[in-house]
């Protein structure tokens, strides 16, 4: 099983680089992870919006939400996900959010 | 194992992979991706032969910024035994209409995918895009940034989004094509490229443009959303060319069979009596097609194309629905605009689409497919959302149940009943 090393802390990873032991999940995975996602700087409120909606959905329902309803409940519309996270709601603001990987047919 | 199959006479996958991975040995360009991959993915390939199981692991999210489909993440289950394969990711890139091609266009495609990739290709993946089979995480914004910027490409669909959309060859070079199949699938294809690269739906969602009803592209059975060209007027008939098949000049069916010996053209056998909807009759000098009887089936003209052609007042039938069996069961499209004008900007379809979308991406569930949406809402439902009123020609036969449905608008006095005054004429 891969590792990575995010500001002093080993965290296990998939390939695809998302966290193994959902537990270990911090803020400051999130924070630290950003640069491999595109993202410039420091999270803003509007990153930690997205993460904690999902990570509030994916602690009530056990999955992800779809991509309409994050959108709904957040009040961004997808490309402003997208600039956000550049690399899209489900390799990126999931993997920041620390959230199973998405499967099915991709 | 493998190597049995590189007996008998159909070209060998096992061989040209061969072939490459020994190209791959002793090549100078500077491969970016490993040299043994085609070596190891041959390894692995002869290891599921003889496990019967593969030897992928499941899933593998990764793509380009930006977009969030068009890369299909795979690793291998062996990576210590097999490390040219450990990431072996597939990038669909977008082809042309057609699938026309220049030798320049293939050539700088090698060129980058020699580099970068493994060398492999599917030319082309089912749903129509040109698939670069097996790269590694660290190329991928790099070959996206050279078929971006040097060849002007961009990637195709994949996850829960517009897929790729493709064409039958139509007005390039078949006489059948009542619509520029290739012209409309481009414009389709740029129009919404949004919806290709972020998906934003509910589940995948796939158009494809047949010219006619031969289903070149099979879009009947492979497209949410299938486009088949018709026209309503007459079919155009050349009495002489008729004489010609007849007196054995033309060759039946472009001389499709001429492999057997099937005796000579027998005008009625072959076409007259064969005609779905009996709608065609020939007395010998003359062929006659009653064609308000005329379902288009394309027989005719299939069996005589030089003397039948499809009629002038051309469009297309749209029908909704395809899907493969998971979860509710095949399904094929279902005739839901029996004929509608192609003709640019195309608004008109596009204004159908929209409408497709914006009632499927609101109700329908995750993973449901719209053909699944419409038979849990029903085909009902999905005409208004269309603003369409039934027709008959919309389905096969009417329902055989009594299980009717009637909107409480339509019933006089409504649903709102006393029961009080039922029992003043009806004792208990």
């Amino acid at each position: 099983m891969p590792t990575i090393n995010l500001a002093g802390k080993t965290y296990e990873v998939d390939e695809d680089g998302f966290l193994q032991e959902l537990d270990k999940w911090s803020e400051d995975f999130a924070s630290a992870y950003a640069k491999e996602e595109g993202i410039d700087g420091a999270l803003t409120d509007e990153h930690w919006k997205v993460i904690n909606y999902l990570r509030d959905y994916y602690a009530k329902f056990g999955i992800a939400p779809m991509i309409r309803k994050l959108c709904k409940e957040t009040g961004f519309d997808l490309k402003k996900i997208y600039e956000l996270f550049p690399s899209g709601p489900a390799k990126g603001a999931c993997k920041l959010a620390g959230l199973a990987k998405p499967t099915g047919c991709v | 194992m493998l190597d049995e199959l590189e007996k008998g006479r159909w070209p060998s996958f096992v061989s040209d992979m061969k072939q490459e991975a020994a190209a791959r040995e002793k090549t100078k360009v500077d491969l970016q991706a490993p040299r043994e991959s085609i070596d190891d993915l041959l390894g692995l390939l002869e290891l599921t032969y003889q496990d019967k199981v593969v030897h992928w692991k499941h899933g593998g999210i990764v793509g380009v910024f930006g977009y969030g489909g068009g890369v299909i993440g795979r690793y291998c289950d062996q990576p210590d035994q097999f490390p040219g394969v450990r990431d072996f990711h597939t990038l669909r890139v977008n082809q042309p209409g057609n699938k026309f091609y220049s030798t320049e266009y293939l050539r700088q495609l090698c060129d980058l995918w020699e580099r970068r990739g493994s060398g492999i290709t599917n030319m082309h993946g089912s749903t129509g895009d040109i698939i670069l089979l097996g790269t590694t995480t660290p190329q991928l914004e790099e070959i996206f940034y050279e078929l971006t910027h040097n060849l002007h490409q961009d990637l195709g669909g994949s996850g829960s989004n517009l897929r790729t959309p493709s064409d039958c060859l139509g007005m390039a070079r078949c006489e059948y094509a009542c619509y520029d199949t290739t012209a409309l699938c481009y414009n389709l294809t740029m129009e919404y490229q949004d919806e290709l690269h972020r998906p934003a739906f509910p589940y995948k969602f796939k158009f494809k443009f047949d010219g006619c009803p031969n289903g070149c592209v099979a879009s009947i059975a492979r497209a949410d959303m299938s486009i088949i060209g018709t026209w309503r007027d007459d079919i155009r008939i050349d009495q002489a060319a008729v004489k010609a098949y007849v007196g054995g000049e033309f060759k039946p069916n472009g001389g499709a069979h001429s492999g057997r010996d099937w005796g000579t053209f027998d005008i009625q056998k072959e076409v007259i009596d064969l005609c779905p909807t009996h709608c065609m009759s020939w007395n010998g000098k003359k062929l006659v097609i009653d064609n308000k009887e005329c379902n288009r089936c394309m027989h005719c003209i299939n069996v005589m194309p030089r003397a039948l052609r499809i009629g002038l007042d051309r469009g297309a039938s749209i029908l909704f629905g395809a899907k493969a069996p998971i979860l509710e069961g095949a399904q094929m499209s279902t005739l839901t605009i029996p004929f509608v004008k192609v003709e640019e900007p195309y608004d008109e379809i596009k204004a159908i689409i929209e409408k497709v979308w914006d009632y499927w991406a609101e109700e329908g569930r995750n993973r449901e497919r719209l053909g699944e949406l419409m038979q849990r809402q029903g085909f009902q439902k999905f005409l208004e959302v269309l603003g369409l009123k039934p027709d008959p020609r919309m389905i096969r036969e009417p329902r055989s149940n009594p299980y009717v449905f009637w909107k409480e608008e339509d019933v006089p006095g409504g649903w709102e009943r006393d029961i009080q005054e039922f029992r003043k004429k009806h004792k208990k």
